[in-house]
């Protein structure tokens, strides 16, 4: 192939679609004209204009997480790269793979104070995985194949590359790479070391309570890995629990699934992680939400730690077994050694240990009260469950706060890569845009955004681009005139005082669907409940669905900040179970 | 086993020696990991090492919990342009040297016991006014602690330290 001359716009748009990049989120700006005037001369790579710049990493993060593939951003200098950094803090701490373009201005302008300037590199330095600076144009090529190549590759996050508007319109050779790159110090290690995982299928072997508890790490690493997991699940017969961001890497209809572990977790899930004997971690990071107070966290447990990033490993909790490998990688090797010792856990302790399992579960840890004039959430939940369950094409995405753990109590996912919530920043007003972009991977799939009124209004604006591309969006609103999580926080740790966690002047929902040209739908009773989900799921339009809940509902089950996993709270008739000690530390513990 | 009783975690001392692409922007990854996860940096020297790869090394002393060590070491290997990190504890023998230059004030009987000491200490004179001296003194980093701390009565006036150089011994690169 010919080296051809061609601006660095034109060089990124075709290393783009070289790369296989198929939609860009973004917002245009001065300092990013000349790569939108390229992208207008192309058609293969299509761009969707946001309303606001958070809300396109927000969308490519959504992207990402239901396809597997990297999202794209672009956007302008100073106040568009600004803006994305939430976005980036979100995908950085829950390993979502995306490359962020932001407009630089010139280079000789740089340090200056120019307008729209702001230090992007060194202001996302902290919540990327690795940013860059372009400062030739001969440089552009490889810096954004490097950009992908780093994004994507061993633990996933998220990449910025800064483009000065000076290398954008600058002109070079371009030659399209016959080799994949290969980069000098970065190579993150994919297969675990032997010897220890031959230790780990030993140690698991001679459990008497076995345990697996598996995170966003195997969803991170594909579909296989999840199907291993199952395999080995299945043939072991071992309880296995799964965080916030790994559901759906365990079918939730498997019998030795005991549902999610952590702060809002099942019974049967938190009593396991307490009491358990041998833990196998599976790309999970022993988070604080999952294990509570670390000094009481599964005090009788040998652990045994597989994980992809090294610095997860050790950082707060001491893993016997320390494995550092890709999940699926590991897992492979680990079911093949499992078969060829013909190893198994003691049938007999096995069953006495599922008998002890089945007893926690009696308790039904997500009960809730119904009642005849006023919808639970929980309840609601359930319905929309019900409505989606054995339709393949089902994606859900939340808010942050008291929706997004009852969604993660009782929606229930048979595969991985259909349910996008922020985990690790707990990022409110995410479930918009990353529906948007789950939508866009998946135009005539169901995309439904289970929000809480105060969440949704974050990134309301997002409603606009929706109705630019008749996205069939589903927002399904918990509406408790509450921020809900703030309200059941200071409910219990500071005495009911319920300083500004008290919704008022909302919009009504209905209307502002009609005025972004969506349909509006309201559920007030629990008789309407029904009706109004399969309206809202048979409407091929956008829909913003207003279910008004009970607005003192508390999320329970609840193992409060700085209690051990033995000590849930189960419901509002049970006493807290925290001495004065606990309060005064919950009140201090985020 | 009930709730585990408040541990002391006993902590030491680490030098850490961090190669990595010399490039812009890469000692402040180093240096706002150091700050962004609340690890302390007693000790930090950074220069290129080799010109025609494009290398700097970085040597850092902290401290902490062997956890935190581990930790600290984990984190730096995860930063794309780090090559190589090494904790010289681990590995074993290794020289650590600092240069410092020391500017001391004084006259009579104080300028001669200055020099006396900087006799002692090996340290060199490279400037000389009437009224005063500077020393550049190398050692390691106790040495260079102790000689400061005598040359405060004499009439310290100024103290510039490198910073912590470490090498492992043998035939061995880190």
């Amino acid at each position: 192939m010919t080296d051809k001359q061609m601006t660095g716009s034109e060089i990124l748009v075709k290393v783009l679609q070289d790369l296989g990049v198929d939609v860009v989120f973004g917002y245009p700006g001065g300092a990013v004209l000349p790569i939108y005037d390229a992208l207008s001369q192309q058609n293969s790579l299509r761009h969707i204009l946001v309303r606001q710049e958070g809300a396109a990493v927000h969308a490519a993060e959504g992207y990402a997480r239901s396809t597997g593939k990297v999202g794209v951003v672009l956007v302008t200098s100073g106040p568009g790269a600004t803006n994305c950094v939430t976005g980036l803090a979100d995908a950085w701490m829950d390993s979502v793979p995306v490359v962020c373009l932001t407009g630089q201005v010139p280079t000789h302008l740089i340090g200056n104070d120019a307008f729209q300037e702001a230090d992007t590199v060194g202001i996302t330095r902290p919540c990327t995985k690795h940013n860059y600076l372009v400062k030739e144009v001969g440089d552009l090529a490889r810096v954004v194949r490097e950009a992908f190549l780093v994004a994507a590759s061993g633990r996933p996050g998220p990449v910025v590359v800064d483009l000065p508007k000076d290398v954008v319109t600058a002109t070079a050779a371009y030659t399209r790479p016959s080799a994949p790159m290969q980069h000098p110090s970065y190579s993150p290690r994919l297969k675990g070391d032997p010897e220890r995982i031959s230790e780990a299928v030993d140690l698991l072997a001679g459990a008497r309570r076995p345990l697996i508890y598996a995170g966003g790490g195997v969803i991170n690493s594909g579909p296989a890995a999840s199907q291993l997991l199952t395999n080995l699940v299945n043939m072991t017969g071992i309880p296995t629990t799964l965080t916030l961001m790994g559901l759906g890497a365990l079918p939730a209809s498997n019998r030795n699934f005991i549902g999610m572990v952590g702060m809002h977790g099942s019974l049967e899930a938190n009593m396991c992680m307490h009491d358990c004997d041998v833990m196998l971690c599976v790309g999970a990071r022993f988070d604080d939400r999952v294990t509570g107070r670390t000094d009481a966290f599964s005090p009788e447990s040998r652990k045994i730690h597989i994980d992809i990033d090294a610095s997860s490993i050790n950082k707060n909790i001491h893993a016997d077994v320390p494995i550092v490998g890709d999940c699926g990688y590991v897992l492979e090797h680990f079911i093949k050694l499992w078969k060829s010792r013909q190893a198994r856990c003691d049938g007999d302790a096995l069953d006495k240990w599922w008998t002890q399992i089945d007893a926690w579960r009696q308790r039904k840890s997500f009960s809730y009260k119904r009642s005849d004039t006023v919808i639970k959430p929980q309840q609601a939940l359930e319905v929309l469950n019900q409505r989606t369950s054995g339709r393949d094409d089902v994606y859900f995405t939340t808010e942050v706060g008291q929706h997004q753990m009852w969604a993660a109590q009782f929606l229930h996912f048979e595969k991985p890569n259909h349910w996008m919530t922020s985990g690790g920043l707990g990022t409110m007003g995410y479930g918009l845009p990353a529906a948007l972009g789950v939508q866009i991977a998946h135009p005539d799939a169901l995309v439904i955004d289970v929000a809480g009124e105060a969440s949704i209004l974050m990134n309301m604006q997002e409603m606009s681009t929706l109705a630019q591309y008749r996205l069939p969006v589903k927002a399904f609103i918990l509406n408790n005139r509450w921020m809900g999580m703030v309200r059941q926080w200071q409910e219990f740790f500071f005495g009911g005082r319920y300083s500004e966690s008290y919704m008022d002047s909302l919009p009504d929902f209905v209307k502002l669907a009609e005025a972004y040209g969506a349909v509006g739908l309201r559920a007030t009773t629990p008789d309407e409940l029904e009706d109004v989900v399969d309206e809202m799921i048979s409407t091929p339009r956008t829909v913003i669905a207003d279910i008004v809940v009970d607005p003192d509902e508390n999320v329970y089950p609840m193992i409060p900040a700085g209690a051990a996993h033995n000590q849930v709270t189960m419901s509002p008739d049970e006493e807290v179970v925290l001495d004065q000690a606990h309060r005064e530390e919950g009140m201090v513990l985020v | 086993m009930s709730v585990a009783e408040k541990k002391t975690v006993s902590t030491r001392k680490a030098t850490i020696a961090v190669l990595v692409d010399n490039e812009p922007g890469v000692l402040a990854r180093v240096v706002g990991l150091f700050s962004g996860r609340g690890y302390n940096i007693d000790s930090l020297t950074v220069n290129e090492v080799d010109e025609s790869a494009g290398l700097s090394r970085i040597t850092i002393v902290t401290s902490g919990s062997e956890m935190v060590i581990a930790q600290i070491m984990a984190q730096l290997q995860r930063i794309v342009p780090v090559h190589r990190v090494c904790d010289f504890v681990m590995q074993g023998l290794h020289v650590e040297r600092e240069l410092a230059l020391v500017k001391v004030a004084s006259t009579g009987d104080k300028r001669v016991e200055a020099l006396r000491i900087a006799d002692i200490f090996r340290a060199r004179v490279v400037d000389s006014t009437i009224g005063s001296f500077v020393f550049e003194i190398t050692g390691s980093l106790e040495k260079i602690s102790a000689f400061v701390d005598l040359m405060r009565p004499l009439g310290l006036v100024d103290v510039s330290r490198t910073g912590v150089a470490a090498i492992s011994r043998g035939p061995e690169p880190i």
